[in-house]
């Protein structure tokens, strides 16, 4: 029962959740200066007639007042319909749909390889003495700190230019998702190795780990079966807001390697003004976050068995 | 005698880190089978390294060097590490303090109990689930079938100590090392853990007991060796040892032991001024502590009660009465759970009650608005336990009690550092210590500040709630003799709460026995003592921790 309660209590938040972003998108989207009815034209640069505004503001309802506009708004996101692109002459759910999966598995890749370099980073810079703290330590900051668009040139200038070993633009195969998934899985690697580093180096020093030592365990088995699991825990929960950021990360990668994705159409939907376009991403990407944040829950309740005691 | 090899044979251990002075400097001893020896020493003597040592566990910097170190009469020096594995656990065992800690709080205790089967024995996983439950049922864990899947979080503090044993011996392992097994533990749970290392004992296992506590180990320890910085300054016969201690360290250590001592005794060697005399107060007990009959606080059927995880209400508090006279103490005394501390924050007006009241000087206290209470709160002072926890980190002691004298920050007048330097003097601290931060202090100076920091309000009433419940006994004997230093000089009147019943009978006049929110038994001390008239009183007393020679 009281399983069911949380289920209930989460599924409410995560409704709220979306119906605030579908509030604040509308109002950011009202603040731009710009008659809509131009940019469903063709932007202002377009010279529509005056004619030609009235009848595009009567079928899109921009004649309205605010307050309509937004409800009706509200009940087409409640039925699913996201509307229809300005520009592209499509209906927004498709267009998404058609651009999630390509995003999602940069993301999910991204978010996979930096968990994995993070946790050998962790491992690493905790048990090879003083050297390797100190070294590991100062590669994780500077990884944290490298901004996404400097990246992608980097490497797009060492791996692409100077070794001409990986395309610097998708391609479609294997070989051109390597250099944007390691564009976004460097940084965050840093930033969790930072995280995890800390909480390895706790565990190690906790009782616990001294009473499997002198049980006999090694210090493999004290590692695998004790300190990773809690240096886990804390990466576990940020891991949500991480790939929120990769999705945003997106953006940069997906305009730098010029790979279609949600950030692209999103980037592209901006400079046109295209708003049910802008709308339709924020509000996927604000689903894919619950559920994200959903997951790492789970996995959080699956590492650590005093979460399922209450 | 020389064909049964002694379980532990130590000569000559030094042990040191990096290019310091040697930590342990070059302790001997042996332990025969069966046979349970005390290592006894305040923290930083050594003590815990020279176990550590043991199971070639003292960290990975460490020198350790040694003429002779045997388990069981085969050397283990110079070992590599497979080596050692192959003997940590199946010929030495290992039992920490608070196994809260000690068992890794994400595994059922099952599984950490089974951990050494799995590295030592060929068991199937049946085989070994078996072998936990007769463990558990072993080391007398009630329901072994229901425990096994809990984790040391759903445990009470005694049910996990016994796990973590039943982990230590499951390979019953020639030789068990103890490092301050009791020391978390309540006295009735403590005595109840002694009892089962005795039994271990008997069953023809070496036990070495590490503890900073005389009167613990002197219940189960054939043997007993003072530590004290990194030597083994006296080692003998427990009776012989404590009966009669030939070392100056020793004679400390018998003295610091509260229990059985008469109110007023000292418990460290004498280090202070003379004691001024109190203008205007003429009444002096027996025990030289002025005091009279005015009631300063009064608790009048005190009631709170706070709300489980689910839901229900749990009564922390109920029905407690008492009052204190002016000078005198009243100790408060109780099992974790029992109710102390919530009692401490009514006392303190932090918490409100839901049925009573507290009145300080005869005047409203708890019922009081809090703008009325302001004015008077600088005479009800408190001590805590955890005394770092109770400081701003970042500040200094000046800081601390430059803000606990009243003056803002920022703001210090000239006549501050004299009071600052005084309120130092009295609690037995230099003026070097008001540039430190509370980090940088040991734990009986840190309590020395938090003593300084409630008097700086010129109290007349000090509420201290388990004050040296996590010094050494050594430094709980300053910190027991500064309070009552304090107590006489200022004719304070103490609320002492203590989960420790030796200490309680050494400060207090009246003594109120607690449990599960309520008062059993309220009287004055020496009758409590001699003719306890609650079963339960009666029970903790017989759980105290004394010089049983």
């Amino acid at each position: 029962m009281r399983v069911l309660g949380r289920v209930a209590a989460r599924l409410a938040g995560a409704v709220f959740v979306l119906w605030m972003v579908a509030t604040i998108t509308f109002l950011a989207v009202r603040l731009i200066p710009g008659d809509p009815a131009q940019a469903v034209l063709g932007g202002p640069g377009s010279q529509a007639s005056p004619e030609a505004l009235a009848i595009v503001s009567a079928e899109y309802g921009f004649d309205q007042p605010v307050i309509v506009q937004y409800f009706t708004q509200l009940g087409r996101l409640a039925t699913g319909d996201l509307g229809r692109s300005y520009a592209l002459n499509m209906d927004v759910g498709p267009l998404v749909l058609s651009q999630l999966g390509g995003t999602l598995l940069l993301a999910v890749l991204a978010l996979t390889l930096a968990w994995l370099l993070a946790l050998a980073l962790a491992t690493w810079s905790t048990r090879g003495g003083t050297i390797a703290a100190r070294v590991g330590s100062s590669l994780e900051i500077v990884a944290a700190a490298l901004p996404h668009f400097w990246l992608a040139t980097s490497l797009i200038v060492v791996f692409s230019i100077g070794l001409g070993v990986l395309p610097p633009i998708s391609t479609g195969g294997v070989a051109g998702i390597v250099l944007p998934v390691l564009t976004l899985a460097i940084p965050l690697a840093g930033f969790l190795g930072q995280i995890m580093r800390e909480s390895l180096l706790v565990a190690l020093e906790s009782p616990f780990v001294l009473s499997a030592s002198a049980r006999g365990e090694s210090e493999l088995g004290v590692l695998w079966i004790h300190a990773l699991r809690h240096a886990a825990l804390p990466a576990i929960s940020l891991s949500g807001w991480a790939f929120g950021s990769l999705i945003s990360g997106a953006v940069v990668v997906e305009t730098i390697f010029a790979r279609p994705g949600l950030g692209r159409t999103l980037l592209n939907a901006v400079t046109l003004r295209d708003v049910p376009v802008v709308i339709g991403v924020v509000m996927t990407v604000a689903v894919v976050y619950i559920l994200m944040t959903l997951l790492t829950d789970a996995a959080s309740h699956l590492v650590d068995p005093r979460l399922r005691l209450t | 005698m020389s064909e049964a090899p002694a379980a532990l044979t130590v000569r000559n251990l030094r042990v040191g880190f990096g290019t310091a002075e040697p930590l342990v400097r070059g302790v001997s001893f042996d332990i025969a089978p069966g046979e349970c020896l005390a290592i006894v020493g305040e923290s930083g003597s050594g003590k815990s390294v020279t176990a550590r040592s043991v199971l070639g566990l003292a960290g990975a910097h460490a020198r350790v060097t040694a003429d002779r170190l045997e388990l069981g009469g085969q050397s283990v020096l110079g070992l590599n590490d497979r080596a050692w594995r192959a003997r940590r656990g199946r010929d030495v065992g290992l039992v920490l303090q608070d196994a809260l800690v000690s068992l890794d709080p994400l595994r059922p205790i099952g599984r950490e109990i089974a951990d050494s089967l799995r590295l030592h024995t060929t068991l199937g996983a049946t085989a070994r689930a078996r072998r936990v439950l007769e463990l558990l049922d072993a080391v007398g864990l009630p329901d072994p079938e229901l425990q096994v899947r809990k984790l040391s979080g759903q445990l009470s503090g005694g049910e996990r100590q016994r796990a973590l044993i039943a982990a230590a011996i499951a390979l019953n392992p020639p030789l068990l090392i103890a490092d301050e097994p009791t020391t978390a533990l309540d006295v009735t749970v403590q005595a109840q853990i002694l009892a089962l290392l005795e039994r271990i004992t008997l069953g023809g296992t070496a036990v070495l007991l590490i503890s900073h506590d005389l009167a613990v180990v002197s219940r189960i320890a054939h043997r007993v060796a003072v530590m004290h910085d990194g030597r083994l300054v006296e080692t003998g016969r427990t009776a012989q040892v404590l009966g009669s201690p030939r070392q100056e360290q020793t004679r400390r250590m018998v003295a610091a032991i509260p229990a059985d001592k008469p109110r007023g005794t000292r418990l460290s060697p004498a280090e202070r001024r003379d004691t001024p005399s109190i203008p205007g107060t003429s009444a002096v007990t027996p025990t030289g502590i002025p005091h009279d009959r005015t009631v300063v606080l009064e608790a009048i059927e005190l009631a709170k009660s706070f709300r489980r995880p689910d839901g229900s209400r749990q009564l922390a508090v109920d029905n407690v009465s008492f009052a204190l006279n002016r000078g005198s103490t009243l100790g408060i005394v109780g099992e974790s759970g029992s109710g102390k501390t919530t009692t401490a924050r009514l006392l303190l007006a932090l918490l409100a009650p839901e049925h009573g009241e507290v009145r300080v000087f005869g005047q409203p206290w708890s019922a009081a608005s809090e703008k009325t209470r302001r004015g008077l709160r600088a005479s009800v002072g408190a001590v805590y336990q955890d005394a770092l926890g109770s400081f701003d980190p970042r500040w200094s002691v000046a800081a601390v009690l430059t803000d606990a004298l009243g003056v803002r920050h920022g703001q210090r007048a000239p006549q501050t550092t004299a009071r600052l330097r005084s309120l130092l003097d009295e609690v037995g601290l230099a003026a070097t210590v008001l540039p430190r931060r509370p980090l940088e202090l040991s734990g009986g100076q840190r309590q020395r500040v938090g003593i300084a920091r409630a008097l700086a309000g010129r109290p007349e009433i000090l509420i201290c709630d388990e004050p040296v419940s996590s010094l050494d006994v050594s430094v709980q004997a300053q910190v027991l003799d500064l309070l009552d230093d304090v107590q006489r000089e200022r004719a304070l009147s103490l609320v002492f709460i203590s989960h420790d019943l030796g200490v309680v009978q050494h400060v207090s006049d009246h003594i109120a026995v607690m449990r599960a929110g309520r008062i059993v038994e309220i009287g004055p001390a020496a009758r409590v003592f001699a003719a306890p008239q609650h079963q339960y009183s009666a029970q903790l007393l017989a759980a105290v921790p004394r010089l049983s020679t």
